[in-house]
Order: structure tokens, then C-alpha cells, then sequence
């Protein structure tokens, strides 16, 4: 097999695993802030984010083509609304977890609406919203892999050539680098978590998969 | 909406609805191969899931699968399987049930594990033994994460199928896939929304399903919280 195109394939599948994430939560911070504030706003967008969470990835990026053609944006549009699943109940999770006490607080102390809200409610959010990160990431890189079938490359290329000339390696590398790209990504967002939460024990509590309420599934990040 | 245009106009052709090719054909497929494989996972899922939560033991496992099965390429696992073990039906049963499990035990695990210590102390205190208290308290009390757990892997192992196309399964990926290769958009645009509305199907057959098999007490709770 061709090494040399290997760094490419990477780059890309880490441009479309990404790029997905960051606009996800670019979206879903002032959503989720806003499903927060009031409370009535947040079932309808829960119900309209499981219900695209439904719809598989490949018939979206083909839903997509007459419009987006055969590009990245294609494959970026789906991941990013499959993103927003993890992401809004996770910023709102985070809102929600600022204790009372604290907020009182900081009102006390003279603190704004707003001022409150970038400097106390959003910072203790951090590790929630980060946690929904990973997962959006880790499965955005496997999703875009899909893309390959639709020709917008990434290392989902491996996969296809290494299928078409029966070739094992070829498959095997693919889907170890595509695993890999996805935990080295992981553990980049956990550091940049301990950046921003220097008040945490720097030892990682082990971590629950979220609690899972209805309609949001658990282990949302997207369909195949 | 172009793509509607495109699939409208593949769709109204007579002949896309009948023989071995036709949609109702492929859709039964489809429906087989989701069907047997959400069985298959679920059988293995469930009773692994209500082991775990009730015993406690393995907890760890179970989240380190969780977070292991978002990071595994579907493609990979599906050509990886396809080259090994050449077309036959465990290459493809194989990726499916394996991707239908971990949402359905992870779900069902938590929704075990998740059971207030209060009700199975009172279960106990009424004399029930282990096996009474996993069938009359801790899985109707489970049942709502049980099914979103089913759901999210019916949902999954949809999409599944449907990329399984790739490697020769019939079914609803079979226009999607051969459509792409003959750069034929009509047959592409119309496997998607046919795939799109059985997703949207599924959803609301598990919507239903919650509803059956919800206690009527749990239902009240849930509505006031």
C-alpha cells in the first residue's frame, strides 16, 4: 500500500471529525443557554434533535449532494446536527449543575446577568460541555469515514481500496489509524479540560456514561 | 427541493415496484436484516445488561465498551469482515449485532444499576428473593432505559444495513450504493428517503412500544418530574 498518502488521509479525517465538533458547540452554547433560561424551550429542541439522531448518516450526505455537491461540507453539515445531539443536553446539563449557593454569590458580589454567566456559570460548566465534546469528536471521526462512499475523502479511503483489492492490511491499518486519530483527539480534549478547570483534582474521576433520559438516546453522537 | 424532484421522479417508474429489485422487496429485506440482528443483540444484551446492574459486577467493562463502540469505524469492521470471511451472512450479521449491543446493555445496565436502593430494600423486606426482585421491581422500574436502549439500537443497526450495501447485502443501501456507482441520483435520492422514512418509522414504533411497556406507576412519575 501507498504510505506516502497516509498523512493526507489523516489530516482530512481530522479536518471532517473536527470541524463537525467545533461548529457543534459554536451552535449549541447559545441554544443551550437559551433551553436553560427557559425551561419550555428545551423539550421541542430535545424532541427535534432525537428525531434527526434517527436519520442514518449516509442518506443524509445523499440527501445533501444536489445541494452541497461532492464536497466537504457535505459530509461536515450532517456531523455537525448529529454533534448538537450530545452537545445542547450537555451545555444545559452544565448550566444546571452551577450550585444555587454559588450563583447567589456571585450576584452578591455584583455580578451581571451576563457577566455571571461568562465568568462563573460557563466556567463551571466546562467539564460537562467537554465531556460531550469527546464524544461528539470520537464519533464524528468514525462517521466521517462514511463520507468515503459518497467520494469526499479521509481515511475511510483505506478502507474502501483495501476492500475492493481484498487487501487485509490495507483495512486493518485503516481502521487502526481511524481509531487512533480518535483517542489521541480524546485525550487532547481532556487536556484542554484540566487547562481550563485548574480548580479540579488533577486525578480523573472515573466517568459515568451520562445519565440518560429520554428523548436524547445515550451514547448519542450520531447514526452510521 | 431538488432531491425530492429527483427521488419523485425515480420513484413513479412502474418498474421500481416490482420483481426482486423492487421496493417492497428490498424494504422486507431491510426489515429482516434489522429485525434478526436487533433480536439477536437484544437477547444477548439484555439478560448481560440486568446481570450487570444487578450483581454490580463488570460495571467497569461496561462503560469502557461505551466509550470504545463510538470510536469503531462501521466501514472498517463491515470490509474487514466482508475480505475475511468473504460474502456470506455472517459477514454481515456479524457488524450488526455487534454494533446493536452496546447501546441496548449500556442501557440496560444503567437502568438496572440506576433502581433506588429504597425499593429493593423493600422489595427484600417483602420477602421477595433475587429472582423475584430483578422480575417484579428492578426491570419494570428499568423498562423506559430498556427500551431507549433497544431504540437507539434499532436505529443503529438501520443505518448499518444500509451502509452494508457496500458489500453486497440487498435491502434499501442497494439503491444509495449502486445508484452512486452509475451516477444514477434518481436511484441514490430515492433509497435515501426511503431509508430516512424507515428511521423516522422505527422512531415512532419505539415511541409506542414505551408506552405498552411502561408501568402505568412509572408513567405518573415520569410525567410529574
Amino acid at each position: 500500500m501507498d504510505w506516502q498518502q497516509v498523512p493526507t488521509l489523516v489530516w482530512e479525517s481530522a479536518k471532517l471529525g473536527i470541524l463537525p465538533a467545533l461548529f457543534g458547540l459554536i451552535i449549541s452554547v447559545p441554544l443551550g443557554i437559551l433551553c436553560a433560561r427557559w425551561k419550555w424551550f428545551y423539550p421541542p429542541v430535545l424532541s427535534g434533535a432525537s428525531v434527526l439522531y434517527a436519520i442514518p448518516s449516509l442518506a443524509l450526505f445523499v440527501v445533501l449532494i444536489p445541494y452541497t455537491g461532492l464536497t466537504d461540507t457535505t459530509v461536515i453539515i450532517p456531523l455537525t446536527l448529529f454533534s448538537l445531539c450530545v452537545l445542547i443536553p450537555n451545555v444545559v446539563d452544565g448550566l444546571r449543575s452551577v450550585p444555587e449557593p454559588v450563583r447567589q454569590a456571585a450576584t452578591a458580589m455584583g455580578f451581571g446577568q451576563w457577566r455571571r454567566l461568562a465568568q462563573v456559570e460557563l466556567p463551571i460548566s466546562v467539564p460537562i460541555v467537554i465531556a460531550g465534546l469527546r464524544v461528539a469528536v470520537v464519533s464524528s471521526i468514525s462517521l466521517a469515514t462514511l463520507g468515503q462512499l459518497i467520494g469526499v475523502s479521509s481515511l475511510g479511503y483505506l478502507l474502501i481500496d483495501g476492500y475492493q483489492r481484498a487487501f487485509l492490511t490495507e483495512i486493518l491499518v485503516g481502521g487502526g489509524l481511524i481509531i487512533a486519530l480518535a483517542v489521541v483527539c480524546d485525550l487532547l480534549l481532556v487536556l484542554v479540560r484540566r487547562m481550563l478547570t485548574p480548580w479540579r483534582p488533577p486525578r480523573r474521576r472515573r466517568e459515568q456514561p451520562e445519565a440518560v433520559g429520554d428523548p436524547v438516546p445515550a451514547l448519542a453522537g450520531g447514526t452510521p | 427541493m431538488r432531491f425530492l424532484s429527483y427521488a419523485w421522479d425515480w420513484l413513479k417508474v412502474p418498474a421500481q415496484w416490482h420483481g426482486s429489485g423492487g421496493i417492497p422487496v428490498r424494504i422486507l429485506e431491510q426489515l429482516y436484516y434489522t429485525g434478526l440482528s436487533l433480536l439477536i443483540a437484544a437477547l444477548i444484551a439484555i439478560p448481560l445488561g440486568i446481570l450487570i446492574g444487578h450483581t454490580g459486577r463488570g460495571a467497569v467493562l461496561v462503560v469502557n465498551l461505551a466509550n470504545a463502540w463510538r470510536a469503531i469505524p462501521t466501514l472498517g469492521l463491515l470490509t474487514l469482515l466482508a475480505v475475511t470471511l468473504g460474502f456470506s451472512a455472517l459477514a454481515w450479521l456479524i457488524p450488526l449485532v455487534v454494533l446493536g449491543i452496546p447501546p441496548i446493555l449500556v442501557n440496560t445496565y444503567e437502568g438496572i444499576a440506576g433502581v433506588e436502593p429504597e425499593l429493593k430494600d423493600a422489595a427484600r423486606g417483602m420477602g421477595m428473593t433475587s429472582w423475584q426482585q430483578v422480575r417484579k421491581v428492578e426491570v419494570p422500574v428499568a423498562m423506559p432505559l430498556i427500551v431507549l436502549g433497544l431504540r437507539t439500537g434499532a436505529i443503529f443497526v438501520v443505518a448499518t444495513a444500509t451502509i452494508a450495501a457496500y458489500i453486497g447485502l440487498g435491502g434499501l443501501g442497494r439503491y444509495i450504493i449502486d445508484g452512486l456507482a452509475t451516477d444514477n441520483y434518481g436511484e441514490v435520492a430515492g433509497g435515501a428517503l426511503f431509508v430516512v422514512l424507515l428511521a423516522l418509522a422505527v422512531q415512532a414504533i419505539f415511541v409506542g412500544v414505551r408506552r405498552l411497556a411502561v408501568p402505568a406507576g412509572l408513567r405518573q412519575q415520569a410525567r410529574q418530574t
